[in-house]
């Protein structure tokens, strides 16, 4: 049976995971590779690496961390962050990475998705959407969540699903960083709607908050930061917890 | 003496996650781009991603089509390398190197597509699967499949029972991703190895 993941994510600002990190026996809590190599050997199903450096030194330090996490884990990684052509996804694939994600470059250029997916296979273009509910509505953000778009979740999800996206990082501004469970209702509406694998992210807090998620939500595949740094929750705890009420999870 | 595996270098692979995960087995692993550099090889490991069509004609286009059928010694194919070892596929309605009998079928159904994740495995035969317990988890992301039949090592469910992992004489193939499958795959590399 296929398995529902547990991702953690990494955000990575000039080489250095950032967000404090309070695991013992880290030699190094900024140090991506190692931290990488932690989660995996704690039962982590894909691991999500996201770029927030905006300078162009930045961005060649972390293709050597791409590459240094190739190496070091053997499960699937996710790149993401600033993605915008062709050229930069050629070399993030090349250097290890299994699946790149597109944000707000997908929202100015839509046709990026379709041009990625025919280009590298579908099964490596994730879409990643940030939702805010705002006025009765579930509305796509941009920049970080500064910028409203115009657009609304359902449609964009749809949207960018025929254009060629192999999956969909649905992050709930509503709930990100509340710890108050993930955002189930708009979830659901997309994962249970369209054909690809939906990665539900924002509000994680508890255990049980995922198992909504995948019962509730339809999820196919949860993302959580900063629990899992904080060590609030570990990856462990989440996986008993699903397995001891008959969600398939990979042991 | 350390043997000499060399990876089919055609561009349609994910040629660097596997030749890290043969490092992490210390095996160097090279890569080949064409026919002569495999002949030295003691095995032949062919991975692919993508679409079916034009990494056909891209193999073809190198004259490594021929290669791999008439390789002697043992040939691991991944993903859509397993793909095209057999006769035919659904995708892009094509022959393949006719290796695996059988036509290559998409995913249909109430199921999503891509299958994208960690599945199950179980009903193992063959060398690869030496020490492997039945229901571990592999990682796989595919849209097309291999059905099963008597070539088929191990299989795997999802909307229908499929070839998770296909063997014939010294050819083998990998519907899932070893590399990318943890401890089950670095040892059905091992195994691969070993062999």
């Amino acid at each position: 049976m296929l398995t529902k993941r547990i991702i953690p994510c990494l955000d990575i600002k000039n080489g250095r995971t950032v967000k404090g990190v309070s695991f013992v026996n880290l030699q190094d809590a900024g140090d991506p590779v190692e931290l990488a190599a932690r989660y995996s050997g704690q039962g982590a199903d894909e691991l999500c690496l996201l770029d927030i450096t905006a300078t162009l030194e930045g961005r060649s330090t972390f293709i050597k961390v791409v590459e240094e996490v190739a190496s070091a884990v053997s499960i699937p990684f996710t790149v993401g962050g600033g993605i915008s052509s062709e050229s930069q996804v050629e070399v993030l694939l090349s250097s290890g990475a299994d699946k790149v994600s597109v944000n707000t470059s997908a929202i100015s250029d839509p046709g990026l998705v379709t041009r990625l997916s025919r280009a590298f296979g579908n099964q490596c273009v994730v879409v990643a959407i940030d939702a805010r509910f705002t006025e009765g509505e579930w509305q796509v953000v941009s920049h970080a969540g500064t910028r409203t778009t115009g657009l609304l979740a359902e449609d964009w999800a749809r949207e960018v699903c025929d254009r060629g996206a192999g999956e969909i990082l649905l992050t709930s501004f509503t709930a990100d960083g509340s710890r108050k469970g993930f955002s189930n209702d708009i979830t659901s509406a997309i994962s249970n709607r369209l054909p690809i694998p939906v990665i539900a992210s924002g509000g994680a807090g508890t255990p049980a908050h995922f198992y909504d998620v995948f019962t509730k939500g339809g999820a196919d595949a949860a993302l959580a930061a900063g629990i899992f740094h904080y060590g609030v929750v570990s990856i462990e705890e989440v996986k008993s917890y699903l397995k001891e009420r008959g969600i398939a999870v990979r042991a | 003496m350390k043997q000499s595996i060399k990876i089919i270098s055609y561009g349609a692979g994910n040629i660097a996650s596997v030749k890290n995960a043969l490092g992490r087995l210390g095996i160097d692993a090279g890569l080949a781009y064409s026919p002569a550099e495999l002949e030295t090889a003691d095995k032949i490991i062919f991975p692919g991603v993508g679409h079916a069509k034009p990494a056909m004609e891209n193999l073809k286009k190198a004259g490594l089509d021929t290669a791999i059928r008439e390789f002697k010694r043992p040939v691991l194919g991944i993903c859509l390398g397993m793909q095209l070892m057999a006769a035919s596929s659904e995708e892009g309605n094509m022959e393949g190197l006719g290796l695996f009998p059988g036509t290559i079928k998409r995913f249909s159904g109430s199921i999503k597509v891509p299958h994208m994740g960690w599945n199950s495995i179980r009903e193992f035969r063959g060398p690869l699967f030496r020490g492997v317990e039945p229901g571990s988890h592999a990682y796989f992301v595919h849209s097309y499949y291999l059905p099963r039949a008597d070539i088929t090592a191990a299989t795997c469910e999802y909307g229908t029972i499929f070839s998770a992992a296909a063997w014939r004489d010294n050819f083998f193939g990998l519907q899932f991703h070893p590399e990318k499958s943890g401890a089950t795959g670095n040892l059905i590399l091992k195994n691969f190895i070993e062999i």
